[in-house]
């Protein structure tokens, strides 16, 4: 947005583009590296070209596959993520009412965070089994701790005049947290949301791949391992591309929304 | 527009004042040991009534304002609302504070003056918006009604807190240097205008300040602190006919503050009424820190 009011005051320049054809050029750019190196290599079983992707993605996508695998994908993603933030929150909260709270995130956060989600899949498969729990469990895992992280980081950032201002006018308890201290604190809460639904991402691909084998439901992780062993390249690559496109997806519709809807219209953008 | 509920403003001389201040002693802990911030201090503010508390930086009277309003617990004395003693923050004490994000961001200035009006007095969203878009206008808001607070400067964001606070109709208003923040001309016009809001409504307030003029224009009383530890060192009456710069009661008045505040009064006092009050006493301040 200030970009373009920029360029509106400055005088026209002959050759302004804007962020978003910015970014189709590069897209477009680099899909024409991928597609000539692809060419020159000659070797579809290592890297398919760009277009054999496309293919294959479109011909997984009708076929059924693709969508099936993806709608399994997101319904345990979304699953583990709703339970992250909810747990979050919770724990998010106790910190923010009391200092024994407040040590208890201290310490867990300082604890978990560092620890991959992948390295919890053992323990999940004793307790879980192999199935959709121990993967909502590890998804859990890589959401709740970083969330947790940056919810309270933004929570002890209010200024302590707003927070004053928002005792004085009868907020307590409850209505404190949910009238002051989360809208104050919504920059550090997107930012966390954006971080945990990256990790959740990533933790699910690959925790389908690695014991996705006996899933009778498998996601997109396990599509792409299939793919591999059976040296379909092109359809590896058709699962990849369709990993980013969801990210992308979710990045420009959900989350930049939310943002332009909320921080940035308040003037709170960090 | 609703005046104030019979509770919180009854006549004067009837029941307990709308704030007592009890041998009020403030402390608290640093690493260097117990910082003493106010001490034994007592005083009443009758209905109606202005009080300013003026002093020099460190005299503990922004420290006094925050136990009254609930925010600090005295270490000995007691802090009476009404004869009931304060223990928490609450809306019967709205503060208005010096700093400019003592408004919710993500509210426009009709949003955080109505937000006050539902938790402070339980209306509904629609009356209490339609109370919000009046308070706006009469503190000279209401083209920014729907404005959100990072869009305003700083003088139109204390407007919008002082309209906060007096739309809630408060048994006592608690303004802690609102203006030190602005710059000298829009202070001067904020003064002028809090003042008419005042006599206006009859509101009962605390008003801390350092700037000498300002006491005198705003406060119906003012008491002078002390600093090191805060304590309460004179007490003047300001006559309605020493409430307008430049008139010569308000010159005597203002001469004599600063020589209780500075002790014998060096030669330069002399002078020194022809010039901005403030901007001396800051000098001085500094100075009697240094030696």
């Amino acid at each position: 947005m200030s970009e373009s009011t920029l360029s509106t005051s400055a005088r026209p320049a002959p050759f302004t583009v804007g962020p978003r054809a910015r970014r189709l050029v590069i897209l477009v750019g680099l899909a024409l590296i991928w597609e000539s190196y692809a060419r020159w290599l000659g070797n579809s079983l290592l890297l398919p070209s760009f277009l054999e992707t496309l293919v294959a993605l479109w011909e997984n996508l009708r076929n059924g596959e693709l969508p099936e695998r993806v709608r399994a994908s997101l319904g345990i993603l979304l699953t583990g993520y709703g339970i992250g933030i909810g747990l979050a929150a919770i724990i998010t909260a106790l910190a923010a009412l009391s200092r024994w709270g407040e040590s208890l995130l201290g310490l867990l956060t300082a604890m978990f965070n560092p620890l991959p989600a992948i390295a919890l899949l053992p323990v999940a498969l004793l307790w879980f089994g192999v199935g959709a729990s121990s993967l909502v469990f590890v998804i859990v895992h890589s959401v709740l701790w970083p969330l947790a992280l940056a919810c309270h980081a933004g929570f002890r950032a209010v200024p302590p005049t707003l927070r004053m201002a928002g005792r004085n006018i009868g907020l307590t308890g409850p209505s404190y947290v949910v009238g002051l201290l989360i809208p104050a604190a919504l920059p550090s809460i997107l930012s966390g949301l954006r971080l945990g639904w990256a990790f959740a991402w990533r933790t699910l691909i690959a925790a389908e791949m690695v014991f996705g084998a006996s899933a009778r439901e498998g996601g997109l992780g396990w599509f792409i391992f299939v793919n591999r062993s059976q040296l379909e390249t092109a359809n590896v690559f058709a699962g990849l591309l369709t990993v980013i496109l969801i990210g992308l997806a979710v990045e420009s519709l959900v989350f930049a929304t939310l943002n332009r809807l909320t921080v940035q219209r308040w003037g709170q953008e960090a | 527009m609703g005046r104030l509920p019979p509770q919180n403003q009854p006549a004067a001389g009837d029941g307990p004042p709308p704030l007592a201040v009890e041998h009020v002693t403030l402390r608290y802990q640093t690493d260097a040991g117990t910082v003493t911030a106010v001490e034994d201090v007592s005083f009443t503010i009758d209905a109606g009534e202005r009080l300013a508390l003026l002093g020099p930086s460190g005299c503990g009277k922004s420290t006094l304002l925050r136990a009254v309003a609930g925010f600090l617990k005295t270490s000995s004395g007691e802090i009476r609302l009404h004869g009931a003693p304060v223990r928490a923050p609450g809306p019967d004490r709205m503060v208005v504070f010096q700093e400019f994000d003592q408004l919710l961001p993500w509210r426009t200035v009709a949003g955080n003056i109505a937000f006050a009006l539902r938790r402070a007095r339980g209306l509904g969203r629609a009356e209490s918006f339609e109370r919000a878009r009046d308070w706006a206008g009469r503190v000279g808001l209401g083209g920014f009604a729907d404005a959100y607070p990072h869009t305003l400067s700083g003088g139109m964001k204390q407007r919008c807190a002082i309209a906060r606070a007096f739309a809630v109709q408060p048994a006592i208003l608690l303004m802690d240097e609102p203006f030190a923040a602005l710059d000298a001309l829009s202070r001067r016009r904020m003064q002028d205008e809090l003042l008419a809001l005042c006599e206006e409504t009859g509101a009962t307030c605390l008003f801390v300040t350092h700037a000498i003029d300002e006491a005198l224009h705003v406060g119906t009383r003012v008491l002078v602190m002390t600093p090191h530890p805060g304590r309460i060192g004179a007490e003047y009456a300001v006559p309605d006919a020493a409430r307008q710069r430049g008139t010569p009661d308000f010159g005597r008045l203002e001469m004599e503050i600063q020589q209780r505040i500075f002790g014998a009064a060096l030669p330069e006092a002399k002078t020194a009424a022809s010039l901005p009050a403030r901007t001396d006493a800051h000098h001085r301040v500094e100075v009697t820190h240094n030696v």
